[in-house]
């Protein structure tokens, strides 16, 4: 089966522009869900708003919108303030109140749907599911055009979300990131955070029953999360989630329809597949973000390990070399005194012969010139450290090996000086080994320095 | 460690025969009641107990997540089952379904909160809608196959409380047994786990290795229990019984037995309500009876009750007002009667000038007055008050106490600051004696043979300094 012969943009344009709408609204009140810690509320108000919806239908003995829209809405609001009720009165952490105030509202809900199931078509299944695929059948017409309503709503709320946080970015800043700043600055992080609240639950309800609640909660979180992997900038923050959000929408759209036909099967849930596409955006940007990624984090961790263990290496082979213990330079040797697996001695070894700091003669390494000069600053580092830690800092002598260790790697030739003139010029550390002249050159050269 | 946890082992036995008993009168030995109140109990115990650990460790919501993460596992298990010529809609196939997808999730969870800059909420909220996300798509899929509706499934979601069967519960039984088990062989470790976890890994405990476990049996409670009460409320159980235990101890053992006792009673109630009356979901009547417990816990209980609270800071107050009264009275008299050795009982003091010492109400200011006039530790002549005897006394020894203090934050105010609670009930409490002893000589060079010391800061400005602390 062909995929394009399925594509009607009547149909999916609409659709799509309905889960865009949806993304980009909660990608902009969620990322101060997830600033704030909140991530799980957007989750506890779609569920707790069913007693709203059933109460709003009981009362009216309507399906109409409306009446639906505020009782869903009031008890979404009431959500908010009854878990912050119980976290403040009753001292009951932040995901515990929640947890108690939107399961017991949410059976509350059951309960009253199936004390009045005989009158009501009320499915408890549509505030979950959702159904963003009859999006293009309920239409308004709009001058000359057909729009859906769910897009119509979708649009008014987007545009609510997008003022509120531009007219109240800086007290959204102050009160996600400082809250206590904000009160003394006298801005009433209270207020704001019920507006928020407020405007989670009129999210909520607005996309029960059109888009599906799980594409709100999703689409709260995930976007949000995966840029903050991106960026530390409130802005580009905002900018990047909505992105990502819009993006995973029509992710989702086009595999719904594409992916279950290569394997036979006709189209599956859009919601859920706009979710998963979240979702898979999100694994990708947190393994490969270029800052705060996973796999960047590993590789620098990696590399600082290995260009420690290289000093390391030049550092060993200098005291053996001192000792006259030549024996011991070779590469088992190494592995075994190091505490290294043998692939790191392979590489750094072949990274030092290649950049020139050691020679190998057989099995046995011996330092060049230039790796002499190197090898002698750490050592000079270490002994210098040792010093320093007995004389100043009144550190016994059998545990300044160790902190000297960690030190030599972070010490320059400034730093050198400084220490040798505290510890009044020494020739020899505390355990009697000489301490190497100063071989680098003296405007301060970068050897054996890094940033910690 | 074993002992405590007879009382429940033998309430689960025992609670088979009794609540037979019960329903016997009640409900006419019913024996597929039986089996659902008999299951469900089992299921409150288990979820009870896991919930106290996780509630500990701050991730009430866990189960949220993981509930959720089961559905993908659900459904692909019913899509793949009839490759391996299996029914797709047997238990044990969609149970294993569900046990790998929820453990997919909870190490997706760990990962992303130790991996990446995430906080573990945003960890949770991602896992679950992205999961379930995941299982709407692949039942979607399950729909158009030709292996027919997939109504069966749904149950997952909002559970079908009233069609367990004795298979049902000897599942939950052994989802129980093996928490349990667990629980009570990691018990130090886990009571580590959840109030020091630095301290924990310094003792060279793997945190994260404990909270696989702790995750492990959530998603083991959880898929037993997803049938049975459904997904949204199996985390009611989860969170539910465990928040209302807190409110009645500080100890993690009573804790967590209370919270089972409180979930199988829940449960217990729940199921026997919606058993009695028509058209209750049983899965929904249990949540809200343990709302009831909570709410109830919430409010009289006698750890961090509210209403004990309250109690306990209007006693307070009403503490501190006494204090604050009785020496204002003693300071003021003081300080109208310089040149004399020291004030006498019979001195009258205006209330007014009582009233503008602090910032108290004037109603607050008269209530105490009253309370000690009927104490006799003070008379009122209209408008003004005075000492009686016992009330100078009194008034002496509290006014000493708090000249005593205020040497001693003056003289050894590093010292203070970390082993003084100045609200303490009097300072023999919280000073030892040889200090108490070396204030005393020290006020010897205020000392004028008063019985009293002179307020190491003067007495010309009475209503600022006592204004001031």
């Amino acid at each position: 089966m062909d995929a394009t012969s399925t594509w009607m943009w009547q149909l999916d344009g609409w659709i799509i522009a309905a889960g865009v709408l949806c993304a980009v609204a909660s990608s902009l009140v969620g990322n101060f869900l997830v600033l704030r810690r909140m991530s799980m509320l957007g989750d506890a108000v779609s569920h707790a708003v069913l007693p709203g919806l059933a109460a709003a239908f009981l009362i009216t003995g309507s399906r109409q919108s409306m009446p639906m829209f505020f009782g869903a809405a009031i008890v979404g609001v009431l959500t908010a303030m009854l878990s912050q009720w119980i976290r403040n009165f009753g001292k009951v952490d932040e995901g515990a109140s929640m947890g108690v105030v939107f399961t017991t509202l949410f059976a509350l809900g059951l309960v009253m749907i199936v004390r009045a199931a005989d009158s009501v078509d009320l499915d408890p299944g549509c505030v979950l599911y959702g159904a963003i695929e009859f999006t293009p059948l309920d239409t308004i017409r709009l001058g000359n055009l057909d729009v859906p309503r769910v897009v119509i709503t979708l649009g008014v709320v987007t545009i609510i979300n997008l003022l509120f946080v531009l007219l109240l970015y800086k007290e959204l800043k102050l009160t996600s990131f400082d809250p206590a700043l904000a009160d003394t600055m006298g801005l009433r992080s209270a207020w704001v955070h019920y507006a928020l609240m407020t405007l989670v639950a009129i999210m909520a309800v607005a996309s029960f029953e059109s888009v599906g609640n799980i594409l709100v909660v999703a689409m709260m979180v995930v976007p949000a999360a995966a840029a903050s992997m991106l960026t530390n900038r409130l802005p580009w923050l905002i900018v990047a989630s909505a992105v990502i959000g819009a993006l995973s929408a029509v992710l989702g759209q086009l595999t719904a329809i594409t992916l279950p036909q290569s394997f036979g099967y006709g189209s599956t849930s859009t919601s859920g597949m706009m979710a998963l596409a979240a979702g898979t955006l999100f694994m990708l940007v947190a393994i490969f973000s270029p800052h705060h990624g996973v796999l960047v984090a590993f590789l620098r961790h990696q590399r600082l390990s290995l260009s420690i263990l290289g000093e390391d290496v030049l550092a060993y082979v200098f005291r053996q070399e001192e000792k006259g213990n030549q024996k011991e330079i070779t590469s088992d040797w190494m592995r075994r005194r190091l505490i290294a697996s043998s692939p790191a001695i392979s590489i750094v070894l072949a990274w030092q012969r290649l950049t020139g700091n050691l020679t190998r003669a057989g099995d046995q390494y011996g330092l060049t010139d230039q790796g002499r000069i190197t090898a002698a600053s750490l050592v000079r580092s270490h002994r210098l450290w040792e010093q320093y830690l007995v004389d100043q800092a009144g550190v016994t002598s059998d545990r300044i090996h160790g902190m000297a260790e960690r030190l030599e790697h972070f010490t320059d030739r400034p730093f050198r000086d400084e220490l040798e003139r505290q510890t009044a010029f020494p020739s020899s550390d505390p355990h009697g080994s000489p301490i190497p002249a100063e071989q680098s050159s003296p405007p301060p050269t970068n050897s054996g320095t890094r940033q910690p | 460690m074993f002992a405590p946890w007879n009382p429940i082992t033998t309430l689960a036995e025992a609670a088979p025969p009794e609540s037979i008993q019960w329903l016997r009168v009640l409900l006419l030995e019913d024996y597929n009641t039986r089996v659902v109140v008999l299951a469900t109990t089992l299921l409150g115990l288990a979820a009870g107990a896991v919930g106290s650990f996780t509630l500990l460790r701050k991730r009430a919501l866990l189960g949220d997540a993981l509930s959720h993460a089961t559905l993908p596992g659900i459904a692909l298990a019913f899509i793949t089952a009839p490759i391996f010529g299996v029914d797709g809609k047997s238990l044990p196939v969609l149970l294993t379904g569900a046990a790998i997808s929820g453990s997919i999730g909870m190490l997706t969870i760990l990962l992303i909160r130790n991996l990446t800059r995430l906080k573990e909420d945003a960890a949770l909220g991602i896992v679950l809608s992205v999961f379930f996300g995941g299982g709407l798509v692949a039942l979607g899929i399950a729909q158009q196959m030709p292996e027919g509706h997939v109504a069966g499934l749904e149950s997952f979601i909002y559970g079908k409380t009233a069609s367990i069967i004795a298979q049902d519960a000897w599942w939950i039984a052994a989802a129980g047994a093996i928490s349990a088990a667990v629980l009570i062989l990691l018990y130090k470790e886990m009571q580590l786990l959840c109030f020091d976890e630095g301290f924990a890994s310094s003792r060279g405990y793997s945190t994260i290795g404990l909270d696989f476990v702790l995750m492990a049996m959530v998603v083991l409670v959880t898929i037993v229990g997803l049938q049975a009460v459904g997904l949204v409320l199996m985390i009611a159980l989860l969170v539910i019984p465990a928040a209302a235990a807190r409110f009645w101890t500080s100890s993690m053992l009573r804790m967590t037995l209370l919270s089972a006792v409180i979930g199988a009673v829940s449960c217990m109630v729940g199921a026997v309500t919606s058993a009695l009356a028509t058209r209750l979901p049983s899965g929904a009547m249990i949540v809200l009876v343990s709302a009831v417990f909570f709410l109830l816990s919430m409010l009289l209980g006698s750890r961090r009750g509210v209403v004990v609270q309250a109690w306990r800071r209007w006693r307070l107050r009403r503490r501190i007002d006494r204090r604050h009264v009785l020496r204002g009275i003693y300071e003021l008299a003081e300080s109208e009667r310089r040149d004399e050795p020291e004030p006498v009982a019979s001195q009258w003091v205006p209330i007014s000038k009582l009233l503008a010492m602090r910032t108290w109400s004037s109603m607050r200011l008269h209530a105490e007055i009253k309370r000690l006039r009927q104490q006799g530790m003070v008379r009122t002549r209209n408008g003004d008050v005075t000492l009686t005897s016992p009330g100078l006394l009194e008034a002496i020894r509290l006014t000493r106490e708090h000249r005593l203090w205020e040497l001693y934050l003056i003289t050894h105010a590093d010292v203070a600051t970390e082993r003084v609670d100045r609200d303490a009930e009097s300072i023999e409490d919280c000073l030892e004696p040889v200090m108490i002893d070396e204030l005393e000589t020290l006020l010897d060079q205020y000392r004028t043979g008063d019985r009293v010391p002179v307020s190491p800061h003067g007495l010309t400005d009475v209503s600022r300094t006592v204004g001031s602390n």
